[in-house]
């Protein structure tokens, strides 16, 4: 196998006594989507804090682009080229979709502390805003204010930052959550289009969306990482369907 | 400067730091359990100083005009947050801070309109009028040392109220999660008022005491308030604990900077000189401490939340 | 470029504002060129403010230490002027200036920098702890002045003579608001530049919401604390005409109450608005002016206004009658 892009390994967290992360160890290599799946409260939210740079693991390495980035907080993770999307949506509500996915490729550019050119003349954040935008299909929408998009175009509006800010990686938390069956199957078509551009650390409640794009599946149950392997593998594994689909539905 | 003096303005420093523990367990356990910033909390203070003048002097019962100043507090808290508190619990910061802004105004102007620009004067009780001995042969007023033993029970009230009864489980359970003890069943409105009126109650109690030290007029719950605040941003808001400790902290550094800074620099910059520097140092020394403070840990000592 | 609603009540608020000391000398009521001095003063103030507060969202309850920082660069710079007093000695030899432009520029550094310090520990802070400790700092400033007898401490400092400007008569009433206007507009004009700007894109949208900004790799803490000393410095500057305007500082202009009333100016006039501080320090002044005429209790009434206007009328002036913020 190729040289992980993103790597963890032996990661925990703790929460007084609650263990939120055991000992987790997985890997994303180019071009796959490797999704992680699991019950409610199985700690994947934190896990992806952990990730992301906005909570410090207890113990444990994550190496990203074969660099240890522990240390690094979220602005320089981001700045290294991790691209993240919510889970609750979160952009600049009173801003345009466009002046949100501007503000990826401003800091793709480098400093924010220019305080003289108007930023809505200028083509060199424009373009490659409305290119992003056009990817994700939300062009026509360029102009409204994130408050104001659907709960869908959010989503979409979310992986146009992240490939504005031109990610090496994507880690995406339930992007399909709340998307009608239409949004859903376009996304997904997206999404594994996307892959070639680089690799999705897929967060996901939607099953069907996880099993048709995912070339691996990790289950996280109380923190702990109970199977790993391909579809076929994790659709087969008892301790899987006992712990998690079992009881999923 | 000898032990007995050393002593008595450390006992003038926790006098101060109980005092302002009044204000800030309101301001803290107003802030923790409704999120909200209240600004107008001094003026729960000068409410309490005013009415305790008031009725002592009608009276000539310093009790009851103590009676009066926690019932006035309570009760102006009380309506306070029946038609305004209560609008600002999901506004920002900004909008809280400009509507309790604007209830200092209406406090200050309205008090003013009722008792004249001339300040009042209090008398200390007959009782406590005296002064105690301490050990090491030096004295110290026996009505601070009431302020100090009313602080310390106080503490001691607030934490079985919170410990131990039904009214500070709902308090804990509100800090925790306010959507929860609605899910609960507990009248979040009754409970807010409440919470919100003792606070107030705490304050007044805390101006009644001062005012039989100072005199009482229009304005003096502002400076308290402001030396609150740093108390709770040292102690952690949320945080009663944060709230005791912070105030005694602050108490004492800002009473015994005022006492050995400008004899330090006296001591070699001579007499003019030294006061001048000494006391414009010790004027800011519990700011420094506060950023002192915020720069190993920027959420206070013993936040509750961030 | 297509003004819009709100940019025709701009144009009128600045005429109108433009207008009232020429209306003064017709009527001969030089008392008002006065007044309008003072709105825009305030006004240049609480701009200096919205940077902090209308972009960034950042709630300083301080800015009094600022603006009456400038005020005491003013006094203290022209006390040494006017007693040919070297204001150091040593390492390097500072003397007094009465000339406008150097106590400006000094008045902008010096909140700049006291600003800087000041930014960098509160801005570990957020929400409730920042209001809390940029009005702590503010205090701690506040009794500093007041205990540090050299410049007047509680009684404060008379400046004898209004400072200078090159060329022009400064004493002339009309003259100085024209000076003040001007700089009233240059900072609204900055105002409106940074505003637009990448710097602006980013301070707004840490305001909207800071973990999206940092999840695109921008920290917002260094975007925020330039906004924070240049929001300063411009407050200072307000501060130094303030001195000339009265010829006198005193640690009011420092206290906790200036502080507030800065923010009330905007908050008057409408949050994140242009014009905002302009329109709320027009509508203060004359309330102040007038109310204070009809009643010693005006502040009884002022309280119920902002009141009102806090719990039922957001938008303050531009919002009432410019209608709702458009979305960018």
């Amino acid at each position: 196998m190729n040289e992980p892009i993103l790597e963890i390994s032996g990661l925990s967290k703790n929460f007084g006594a609650l263990r939120a992360t055991d000992n987790v160890s997985l890997d994303l290599g180019p071009g796959e989507i490797h999704a992680l799946i699991g019950p409610n409260g199985a700690g994947k939210s934190t896990l992806i804090h952990q990730i992301a740079g906005t909570l410090k693991p207890d113990d444990g390495v994550i190496r990203f682009l074969g660099r240890e980035v522990n240390e690094a907080g979220p602005v320089a993770r981001a700045r290294m080229g991790l691209g993240r999307s919510f889970q609750v949506s979160s952009l600049a509500p009173e801003f345009s979709a466009l002046r949100n996915v501007m503000l990826a490729v401003q800091s793709r550019q480098g400093s924010s502390f220019r305080f003289f050119k108007p930023v809505m003349r200028d083509r060199s954040l424009l373009d490659p805003a409305m290119a992003a935008l056009d990817r994700v299909g939300l062009a026509a929408r360029a102009d409204v204010p994130a408050a104001e998009l659907s709960h869908g175009e959010r989503r979409q509006l979310e992986i146009a930052i992240a490939l504005a800010l031109g990610s090496k990686a994507f880690l995406l938390d339930e992007p399909m959550a709340g998307m009608g069956p239409d949004g859903s199957k376009s996304l997904t078509a997206f999404l594994s289009a996307l892959r070639d551009e680089a690799p999705i650390l897929l967060v996901e409640h939607d099953m069907d969306a996880v099993f048709a794009l995912a070339d691996r599946i990790s289950v996280l149950v109380y923190g702990r990482i109970i199977a790993s392997g391909s579809v076929d593998d994790i659709r087969n594994d008892p301790a899987v369907r006992e712990a998690y689909l079992g009881n999923a539905e | 400067m000898t032990l007995a003096l050393f002593i008595e303005q450390l006992l003038n420093g926790i006098q101060l730091g109980v005092m302002l523990f009044l204000m800030a367990a309101g301001l803290t356990l107003i802030f923790g359990v409704m999120g909200l910033i209240n600004l107008a909390h001094g003026s729960f203070y000068m409410i309490g100083a005013f009415a305790c003048a008031a009725v002592a002097a009608a009276t000539g019962s310093f009790w009851l005009g103590l009676a009066a100043s926690l019932a006035a507090a309570a009760l102006v808290g009380a309506l306070v947050e029946m038609t305004v508190i209560r609008r600002l619990y999901e506004r920002d910061h900004l909008d809280q801070v400009l509507a309790t802004f604007a209830l200092i105004l209406i406090f200050s102007e309205g008090t003013r309109w009722l008792f004249g620009s001339f300040p009042l004067y209090l008398d200390i009780p007959q009782v406590l009028s005296g002064t105690i001995d301490l050990p090491g042969g030096s004295r110290y007023q026996l009505y601070r040392m009431a302020i100090i033993g009313v602080g310390v029970a106080v503490a001691g009230g607030l934490y079985l109220l919170i410990a131990r009864t039904r009214l500070g489980m709902r308090i804990r359970a509100g800090e925790a999660d306010r959507e929860m003890i609605g899910a609960l069943g507990v009248d979040i409105r009754t409970l807010y008022t409440v919470v919100f009126a003792l606070g107030a109650a705490l304050a007044g109690l805390a101006g009644a005491m001062v005012g039989a030290l100072q005199s009482v007029q229009v304005g003096m719950g502002e400076p308290v308030l402001i030396l609150a605040f740093v108390v709770i941003v040292i102690g952690g808001i949320g945080s009663i604990k944060g709230a005791l400790i912070g105030a005694i902290l602050v108490g004492v550094v800002d009473t015994m900077g005022r006492f050995l800074l400008p004899q330090f620099f006296i001591s070699f910059m001579g007499p003019s000189q030294g006061t001048a520097v000494g006391s414009a140092l010790a004027s800011m020394l519990i700011y420094i401490l506060m950023a002192l403070i915020l720069a190993v840990r920027p959420s206070g000592l013993f936040a509750a939340k961030g | 470029m297509e003004i819009g609603r709100e940019g025709v009540i701009n144009i009128v608020v600045a005429v109108a504002l433009l207008a009232i000391p020429f209306a003064a000398v017709v009527l001969d009521e030089t008392f008002y060129i006065t007044l309008a001095t003072r709105m825009a003063i305030l006004a240049l103030a609480a701009v200096g403010l919205n940077f902090a507060l209308g972009l960034g969202g950042l709630v300083s309850f301080g800015h009094a230490a600022f603006f009456g920082l400038g005020g005491y660069a003013a006094g203290i710079l022209a006390t040494h002027a006017f007693n040919a007093e070297p204001l150091l000695l040593w390492p390097i030899e500072i003397l007094g200036s009465n000339s406008m432009p150097v106590i400006w520029l000094t008045a902008i550094a010096i909140s700049a920098l006291v600003a800087l310090p000041i930014g960098a520990i509160s801005l570990r802070t957020t929400g409730v702890y920042f209001i809390m400790i940029t009005l702590a700092f503010a205090q701690m400033i506040y009794y500093f002045a007041i205990s540090w007898p050299a410049y007047g401490g509680e009684d404060g400092l008379s400046i004898y003579v209004r400072n200078g400007f090159p060329g022009v008569n400064t004493l002339n009433p009309l003259t100085f608001f024209l000076i003040c206007y001007t700089l009233l507009i240059v900072a609204l004009f900055l105002f409106a530049v940074f505003k637009d700007s990448r710097f602006g894109a980013a301070l707004q949208a840490a305001r909207q919401n800071e973990t999206r900004v940092a999840a695109v790799g921008i920290a917002p803490y260094r975007i925020r604390l330039a906004a924070f000393v240049i929001s300063a410095a411009i407050a200072g500057l307000a501060g130094a005409l303030f001195a000339d305007l009265n010829r006198f500082v005193s640690p009011s202009m420092l206290s906790w109450q200036m502080s507030g009333e800065l923010i009330i100016l905007i908050i008057l006039g409408g949050t994140g608005r242009l014009f905002g501080p302009v329109a709320g320090a027009m509508i203060f002044v004359l309330v102040e002016y007038f109310l204070g005429g009809i009643t010693e209790r005006w502040q009884f009434f002022l309280g119920l206004t902002l009141l009102v206007v806090v719990l039922f009328a957001r938008g303050g002036f531009i919002g009432l009658v410019a209608g709702r913020t458009r979305h960018e």
